[in-house]
């Protein structure tokens, strides 16, 4: 056998990238924080368990991530990679219940890139940053050879505030709960894939990719019951659900016929040959909330810029457990897994 | 979606499940030959709408499955000639060949590229004139046609660097090949869609003529399989088997006769052998001598090492539908579709991907039907 290497898949956010990070990154890093698992660390600011003598840093809790954006091509129907480097890290805070507050972006620029690229993804980052209500407050650029990099790829770390008290986690959907999107499934998937070579075949795919940080805000003031959020981006619908499943420890059902997508989206899925469930979205949010509240809860998003097409999609079981099953258009019942492999590399 | 949805219909379904059910015929087997037909009656959750007296049994329809590791071994060989470029569909880079696979000779440095459509893999050879671009050519008569147009478009354009490892193989030999086999009772075919709207309905014929097994060319979607289902049930309680074409909307009993033209001007047909089956005869195809120039095999020394099977894995008799998935000791075991051991885990089509992806525990979750 060959020496074991990096293959794509390791970077789909699917099965193969859950493995790395649990075999190879987490061991040595190990610690309660980072072992939740969630889109976000969530931590008091103390020095170690204590507060510092005299004083207490904050009343809120700190919540702090980061992620790095490698889409190809770097502009697409409806976003870039700056709105998405902005979007994706504030999505990351939003969904541990925090307010994003401020972003560092650090900049790795293939030689040759155009300056008008580069100030076009700048300025599409500053409208997105003023858009979700965050500052950009640090920053680093660095250049490598023609080569080195793909034409550009960004960084950014987050860091937001969350009220003591406030816990959503992947861990805490409950059995009953009831599972709602935000909107519909694959448009940014499909759209990135629309721009890339030879795979235009309508103009009409928009990327969704857009900061949830103001929907996520109205979610959790109306109601204190939701139990777990998550965006569902690399891997799609399918992974995020069966993250959730795994980490709670319960069974997920959800609908076929009420998930919402594009028809547009729904055909070219058809036509290529992708099960929509696995392509990405950049701007939904799914969420797992005590029934009681459901409804109360899909109206509010309706309200919201991002959330028009919110529905309740299924609910949260005692059984199977670590298990997503899905009731079929057609009737039938069957399971959905996480995403194998690399159904479109560099996503995001 | 329009022609999607109507095909999906829920109450529909229903309806022609309750006309399966009142059928009154012996148990059967139905062997469904295409891998996208395995992957739709998973996906869908069909298994549910029907009774136990029909019993599905999947084929050796999923053509990267029924590559055998010798043909895989040819590809990766010439993938680590630094003179190549290789072009393949996505679904062949993860398939283990004897020592290793397109996946890991791509990460160690070799030059594969994945493409959509055999015209992707000659506009790659157009842009890279200084090397060679070589087309893996995997699939049945659905895919041969269009890796015929390109080889026709290639002369046209006067493209001298681009060359075929053609591994297209033929779907009714292989029934037969099955029939003669007499390993599975087999009661009645779900011929495959697109295989069909190439070839047409003449090429099943022998089966009801020579082994009076009831044959239905059956399109994709929930009702077009359930609808087949009910069609060959009659034809068996009937006693009259026959070739019948429920994929009307796709389907001519004459066939795609421009596809039929260029399979035969490029083509010639040849014995080849099938993983799991061995030699069929008649049943593979290679460029034919006015295009032998381009046959990758002829051009490049390949020298692949000899070929040997993963030990254990049991994608042999399941392609035969001797075996179901979970009768493989590898099965969810060590053989999943991160760490495939064989070919049927790799491919969306596979038989062994579609039970361990969609799986049958949810079976009893609850009635079809029920919202």
């Amino acid at each position: 056998m060959p020496k074991a290497r990096i293959i794509l898949g390791h970077g789909s956010g699917g099965k193969l990238s859950h493995d790395l990070i649990k075999s190879l990154f987490m061991p040595p890093f190990i610690n309660p924080i980072l072992e939740t698992g969630d889109d976000s660390a969530v931590f008091p600011l103390t020095h170690g368990d204590k507060i510092p003598r005299g004083r207490q840093l904050s009343k809120e809790d700190i919540a702090f991530t980061t992620d790095s954006y490698v889409v190809k091509p770097i502009f697409w129907p409806g976003g870039d990679i700056g709105r998405l480097a902005v979007c994706g890290t504030v999505n990351d805070l939003a969904m541990v219940g925090a307010i994003p507050l401020y972003l560092s972006a650090a900049f790795v620029i293939e030689e040759g890139l155009p300056i008008s690229s580069l100030r076009r993804i700048v300025t599409s980052m500053k409208r997105a940053a003023k858009e979700a209500r965050v500052k950009i407050v640090a920053g680093d650029t660095k250049v490598v050879e023609r080569g080195g990099a793909d034409s550009l790829f960004i960084n950014t770390t987050g860091v937001g505030m969350l009220s003591r008290g406030v816990r959503i986690s992947g861990r805490n959907a409950q059995p009953g709960d009831v599972i709602i999107l935000s909107g519909t499934i694959g448009d940014h998937g499909i759209a990135v894939l629309s721009a890339r070579e030879g795979l235009v075949f309508s103009n009409s795919f928009k990327s969704d990719v857009a900061p949830l940080n103001h929907m996520t805000r109205a979610m959790l003031r109306a109601s204190h019951k939701i139990h777990a959020m998550r965006d569902p981006t690399r891997g799609g619908l399918a992974t995020t659900l069966n993250e959730i499943a795994q980490q709670s420890k319960v069974g997920i059902r959800i609908i076929e016929k009420q998930i919402p997508i594009r028809e547009e989206v729904a055909a070219a899925c058809e036509i290529l040959g992708f099960d929509p469930l696995y392509v990405a979205n950049e701007g939904k949010v799914v969420a797992c909330i005590a029934p009681e509240d459901a409804e109360k809860v899909v109206q509010v998003m309706r309200r919201t810029h991002y959330g028009h097409e919110a529905a309740i999609i299924g609910e949260v079981l005692p059984e199977p457990k670590a298990r997503v099953v899905m009731k079929t258009q057609v009737g039938g019942t069957r399971m959905v897994d996480m995403l194998t492999g690399d159904m479109l590399p560099r996503i995001c | 979606m329009r022609f999607i949805d109507e095909f999906r219909n829920s109450t529909v379904a229903q309806r022609v499940a309750v006309r399966i059910q009142e059928k009154k015929t012996r148990p059967v087997n139905l062997m469904e030959v295409c891998g996208t037909h395995t992957v739709a009656i998973f996906k869908h959750g069909i298994r549910q709408f029907l009774p136990e007296k029909v019993n599905m049994l999947s084929g050796p329809g999923c053509p990267v499955c029924v590559t055998p590791n010798a043909d895989i071994d040819k590809a990766i060989a010439l993938a680590q000639n630094a003179e190549v470029i290789l072009t393949t569909f996505g679904d062949m880079m993860k398939v283990p060949g004897s020592y290793s696979s397109l996946h890991q000779v791509k990460a160690a440095g070799a030059d594969i590229r994945v493409v959509y459509s055999v015209l992707d893999a000659l506009r790659i050879a157009e842009n890279n004139p200084h090397k060679s671009v070589v087309f893996f050519g995997v699939g049945f008569e659905t895919t041969a046609p269009t890796t015929a147009s390109a080889i026709l478009e290639a002369e046209r354009l006067g493209i001298d660097n681009f060359f075929f490892l053609s591994v297209h193989k033929l779907i009714p030999p292989a029934m037969r090949a099955l029939l003669d086999s007499n390993e599975v009772h087999i009661d009645g075919f779900i011929c495959p869609g697109h295989v069909s709207a190439i070839i047409g309905s003449q090429p099943y014929e022998f089966i009801p003529r020579e082994y009076g097994i009831p044959c239905v060319i059956t399109g994709f979607e929930p009702l077009d399989i359930l609808q087949a289902i009910d069609m060959l049930l009659e034809q068996i309680s009937t006693e009259e088997p026959r070739v019948d074409i429920q994929y009307r909307r796709a389907v001519r009993k004459e066939g795609n006769p421009i596809a039929l033209k260029y399979l035969s001007t490029v083509f010639e047909v040849i014995d080849t052998c099938w993983r799991g089956i061995g030699i069929i005869p008649g049943s593979g195809l290679k460029l034919g001598q006015r295009y032998k120039r381009l046959d990758a095999e002829c051009t490049f020394k390949i020298v692949p090492g000899p070929p040997k099977e993963a030990a254990g894995c049991r994608c042999g008799d399941i392609l035969r539908g001797v075996s179901r998935p979970q009768e493989c000791r590898l099965f969810a075991n060590i053989c999943t579709p991160e760490h495939p051991v064989g070919p049927c885990m790799v491919s969306t089509e596979g038989t062994c991907s579609a039970w361990y992806l969609y799986g049958e525990e949810s079976r009893a979750l609850s009635p079809p039907g029920e919202p």
